[in-house]
């Protein structure tokens, strides 16, 4: 294996195990905040049994918050499947909207960390391309790495999908002082996309071609 | 005993609070390093009780920063990822502390407290 192909499957799978991580992350702090929310109920539960009365709303409450915890799993784990079925075709059409909120959901506790927010400015119309979805998904992870690295802590990162006439496009931004080194910092070689500066408009694109 | 809970997920370190609380445990609660060492300015606690992974100020600078103001305090961590790289970070250092993986049963947490105040090298 040529030591180009063997570093594209090495990133993919620190990528693999970095979403992962976040996401099983997430998933057990919204089982441990049903864990107390059930416990606090049981609580109420043996004190009523000893003759304390229960406060109906109380109790409805955090009834709501266990509910609302279940979604939050629920939907944490929607989004890990379709991440890890990204892997099954090497070559597929997909929209970009999609691609980028479910780059964003992935990435939200990634942000939180760096004190970033991101916003998907999703397109009206779908943003179709044909290219290897995961590879697309790892791209498009170490671009926006790198820019909550230039945007710095306390910022917000737009993401904006675009059709061109070769393909689609993303724009990073704003980030009037990101610099991008000799080094790609995306790998965006691997699923023949190049990453530039637009320096008028204060943005990092991510050019990708159709395949 | 004096127990600070410090954890970003609200609804779950307001809920422990209040089953400590319930338990005859002097406990408060914050969602935010910050918050929690700006409290730490009018007193110590005996002992805190961190989540590992925050924003801004992780569980372990948080209690580096900690035990500059309250040199005796005891430390648990809890954390989501249960990596032994964590396990090592929490329980490095010297200072007394123990390690749970979320979620954590509540009689397994205070069995831990006790733990170490009556053994103070927390390594029952």
């Amino acid at each position: 294996m040529n030591t180009t192909l063997q570093k594209n499957k090495d990133t993919g799978l620190l990528f693999f195990g970095k979403v992962t991580a976040s996401v099983t992350h997430d998933v057990k702090n919204s089982l441990a905040t049903i864990n107390e929310n059930a416990g606090l109920l049981t609580d109420y539960a043996a004190m009523a049994a000893r003759g304390k009365p229960l406060d109906p709303e109380r109790v409805n409450a955090l009834a709501v918050r266990i509910m609302d915890q279940v979604k939050r799993a629920d939907a944490l784990l929607k989004n890990m499947n379709r991440f890890a079925h990204s892997v099954d075709d090497s070559l597929k059409k997909v929209d970009l909207n999609e691609i980028l909120q479910l780059l964003a959901a992935l990435s939200v506790r990634f942000a939180a960390m760096c004190e970033t927010t991101l916003d998907v400015r999703a397109s009206s119309d779908p943003v179709e391309i044909e290219t290897s979805p995961f590879g697309l998904l790892n791209a498009l992870f170490l671009c926006l790495e790198f820019a909550m690295a230039a945007a710095g802590r306390g910022r917000s990162i737009d993401l904006r999908p675009e059709k061109t006439a070769t393909g689609a496009c993303v724009h990073f931004g704003p980030l009037p002082d990101a610099v991008i080194s000799d080094q790609d910092p995306c790998l965006a070689a691997s699923i023949d996309a190049r990453l530039v500066k637009n320096t008028e408009a204060g943005t990092l694109t991510l050019i990708i071609s159709d395949r | 005993m004096r127990v600070l809970l410090v954890d970003d997920e609200e609804e779950l370190v307001s809920a422990l609070g209040e089953r400590l609380v319930l338990r005859d445990i002097e406990a408060e609660w914050f969602t935010t390093g910050s918050a929690a060492l700006e409290r730490a300015e009018s007193g110590c606690f005996d002992l805190a009780v961190l989540d590992m992974k925050m924003p801004k100020i992780g569980g372990l600078e948080l209690r580096e920063k900690l035990l500059a103001k309250c040199p005796d305090m005891k430390f648990i961590f809890l954390t989501g990822y249960g990596s032994e790289k964590d396990f090592t970070s929490a329980t490095a250092g010297g200072n007394t502390a123990v390690y749970l993986v979320k979620p954590v049963d509540i009689e397994l947490l205070l069995e831990k407290m006790q733990t170490l105040f009556s053994n103070p090298r927390g390594d029952a």
